[in-house]
């Protein structure tokens, strides 16, 4: 592909949560990064050929960083392909994206990262990283490679929607993992609690006569992954935290000096376990959505900083494995294409400011994985989403981009979007 | 003390055929690690051990200091060249050696040590050799048999024979151990090599590394005054000596490290990685070699190394802690 034209992106409201910047101003793309940023770059003269975008009206952020998306690549390419997921990754304003190890065949081998990042570079329009297994074929018995995996390219490790069930192993790989700097994310579940769980536990699941999974299962699990990361000193990040019970773990482990990070996803930041009513199975996700309490909880954490990262979470399933009776329904629903406009939906309400958002979403977790995004430092790769605050839209599920429609804003009203996704100085996505 | 250094050139007025005529005497009735012994002890038990290496290499080996008495080799846990170290040691020094190889599969361990230790006991031994897959087994065992015992390895606690040996290789090839720096590297945590060289050559005035990923570091490690390393190449740095430490196959597929090509990568010693080290450091490995796992064919049999040389120190060590120790038997002629 040629480079494209020079782009600058004219009298934006410009944030970048790196820099602890708000300003308005012009930025100029070239050569596939943010050549300047200051008040008026057209009176210095610009490069030929060189594309202007009236941003007045727009905000210009550092592209989005999912730490958290399933892609069915390899092995259930119907699901979603490395190609799809890119795609509605750029139409929601991520411009990296980070896949989960659960593929056929697992990511527990340097040769299927090779694979992954070869077939990215030649599918996907925005950047993609895989995370790798924790532990072989994820069966949370024996280590990978991690110093292998690393080295090739993956940017952490975790077994996906598994918990490691051995404090043993989790603590080996803890351990282990040290030296190479490893973070680990782990799925805080103790599966033998959550059982045959559908939804949260309490008094919804019981009218509903759907089997409860207690919060307890994700806090014990948390609370015992904080003190191996004590005695390790090793690099832990919670993969989904959902109640305050967590919360008070989290808080407390941070003040103690434990190197402890957290994800929440975007759906416990916006849902409650009331839109399960209905038995409506694009809601039934894992962890389970919760009460309304946590879910404000969460969205207090994030506001202070004590959640460091908003995921989407991204898991698409077809509608074989979702028009089933609840409890028999696949978990999981999409999000890369939803999670910036969910998320503004917090802060139209007031609950969290834009800056904090976007950190949320872009600058944490690039620093948590060692990535050169995140900002918009001039230098950097020009990763930029341009966000239009007050575009009110309704969702429309045909028009989603992955491959999966299990999303669980299906014709929700939504304030504000992404008009125009930049990766690498090169325009992946242009709402029209 | 002879000056038999590497390359051993002997002064020409040596008497090949002479006996050693040192008569170190270890004040002590066992030896059951390097823990408690003093370095002029060690020093004692190495310059004694020089002799041996002499007597060692000429055709009439014999000596009759343990000439009556009986030695017992117990080993709880197959071993090879430790069991025919010491049964030749034994032999050389003129003692009757026997072998007693016992499975601990079947058996409660404590009951079954305890029992078998009466049981030998009764037969009127003079030394055991004791290996056991237990730390602390050789000192109890010590406690209720009447003879001398020496601990031929007890678990992951000490093999103060190998300390030794290990010391006297260094010792003749680098002529001192004071001031050299020793990395000692792999599975330290399951190490009794690992335990008795810290002790042993910090008692003589080296510097030690560990360098290991940190799932074969026992815990507070570096309050054993020893300098602690992950990364192969900067814990070698300015090294005299690279001590590999031989990993069980049981521990490489995931439980403590991921595989052997992850652990070879990064903590194998190959050419590449022992250029990070002197250009005159020297190799050792206490046996038997994964080779591909924790060294390479080209290193384990290259000019660097002292593996072969350590073989031969091993029975020289053990004939003069044989003899030191017989001088306090009961009714050695030194000792009346």
């Amino acid at each position: 592909m040629p480079d494209p034209r020079p782009i600058l992106l004219a009298k934006a409201r410009i944030l970048d949560p790196s820099r602890d910047l708000d300003t308005k101003g012009d930025i100029l793309v070239a050569d596939g990064v943010i050549k300047d940023i200051a008040p008026d770059l057209t009176a210095a003269g610009l490069p030929a050929d060189t594309e202007i975008v009236d941003c007045r009206g727009l905000v210009a952020v550092p592209g989005l960083v999912d730490m958290r998306a399933f892609v069915g690549e390899p092995g259930a390419e119907h699901r979603e392909t490395l190609a799809s997921a890119s795609q509605a990754a750029a139409a929601g304003g991520v411009t990296t994206i980070i896949c989960q190890p659960d593929t056929d065949p697992v990511i527990d081998d340097p040769a299927i990262v090779d694979f992954i990042m070869r077939r990215a570079r030649d599918t996907a329009i925005v950047h993609v990283h895989p995370m790798a297994a924790l532990t072989k074929g994820l069966e949370g018995r024996e280590m990978t490679e991690i110093g292998l995996l690393g080295a090739a390219g993956a940017v952490a490790f975790t077994d996906g929607t598994r918990s490691v069930p051995s404090a043993q192993v989790l603590r080996r790989a803890l351990t282990y993992g040290r030296d190479f700097g490893a973070l680990i994310v782990h799925h805080t579940e103790d599966a033998s609690l959550a059982g045959e769980g559908v939804m949260n536990e309490g008094e919804l699941a019981s009218r509903l006569g759907l089997a409860g999974m207690p919060k307890a299962a994700e806090t014990i699990v948390f609370e015992r992954d904080v003190r191996l990361a004590a005695i390790t000193g090793g690099r832990y990040h919670a993969a989904s935290l959902t109640c305050a019970e967590s919360l008070d773990v989290l808080r407390r482990a941070k003040e103690a000096g434990i190197n402890v990070t957290a994800s929440a996803s975007i759906n416990h930041l916006t849902l409650n376990e009331r839109d399960v009513v209905g038995y409506r199975t694009f809601f039934k996700l894992t962890p389970p959505l919760r009460s309304e309490d946590d879910r404000v909880a969460l969205v207090e954490a994030v506001a202070e900083g004590l959640i460091d990262v908003i995921v989407s979470d991204h898991n698409p399933q077809d509608v074989e494995v979702k028009r089933l009776p609840f409890s028999e329904a696949a978990f999981g629903a999409v999000g890369l294409e939803t999670m910036l406009a969910a998320g503004l939906r917090l802060v139209t309400d007031g609950r969290l400011d834009l800056m904090t958002l976007i950190r949320a979403m872009s600058t944490r977790p690039a620093e948590l994985l060692g990535l050169p995004a995140g900002t918009l430092r001039p230098g950097r790769l020009a990763d930029i989403a341009l966000i239009s605050l007050d575009e009110a839209w309704i969702l429309d599920p045909t028009s989603l981009k992955s491959r999966c429609r299990n999303t669980p804003f299906d014709e929700a009203r939504f304030e504000g979007r992404v008009v125009r996704t930049l990766v690498a100085g090169r325009t992946v996505y242009e709402y029209v | 003390m002879l000056a038999a250094r590497a390359g051993c050139v002997y002064p020409a007025d040596f008497d090949m055929t002479s006996n050693p005529t040192a008569s170190f005497t270890l004040q002590r009735r066992h030896l059951l690690g390097i823990e408690g012994l003093s370095p002029d002890e060690i020093v004692g038990l190495l310059d004694l051990a020089e002799e041996f290496v002499v007597l060692n290499r000429q055709v009439e080996k014999k000596r009759t200091t343990l000439r009556g008495r009986t030695q017992i080799n117990l080993f709880f846990e197959a071993s090879t060249r430790t069991q025919s170290s010491f049964e030749i040691a034994g032999k050389r020094l003129g003692a009757d050696v026997m072998n007693m190889s016992v499975s601990t599969s079947s058996v409660k361990k404590g009951e079954t040590l305890i029992d078998t230790a009466a049981t030998l006991n009764a037969m009127h031994p003079d030394v055991l050799i004791v290996r056991h897959s237990a730390s602390g087994a050789a000192e109890l065992l010590a406690r209720k048999v009447d003879c001398s015992v020496v601990n031929a390895g007890d678990g992951a606690h000490e093999h103060p024979t190998q300390a030794l040996l290990d010391a006297l290789t260094i010792r003749r090839n680098k002529g001192r151990i004071q001031g050299l720096t020793v990395a000692i590297c792999g599975d330290i945590t399951h190490s009794r090599v690992a335990r008795s060289n810290i002790l042993l050559l910090q008692a003589l005035g080296a510097q030690v590394r560990v360098i290991a990923p940190p799932t074969l570091l026992p815990k507070d490690i570096e309050r054993f005054g020893v300098e602690v390393h992950g990364d192969m190449r900067r814990g070698l740095e300015d090294v005299d000596i690279v001590m590999m430490l031989r990993l069980q196959r049981e521990r490489m597929n995931g439980s403590y490290v991921p595989s052997v090509k992850e652990y070879f990568h990064f903590w194998g010693l190959d050419e590449a990685k022992l250029r990070y080290a002197r250009p005159d450091a020297l190799v050792m490995h206490p046996g038997p070699m994964n080779r591909g796992v924790e060294i390479d064919s080209a290193v384990a049999d290259g000019a660097q190394s002292l593996i072969r040389e350590q073989v031969e120190m091993g029975v020289a060590v053990r004939m003069a802690v044989l003899d030191a120790l017989s001088r306090t038997l009961p009714g050695n002629s030194s000792n009346a």
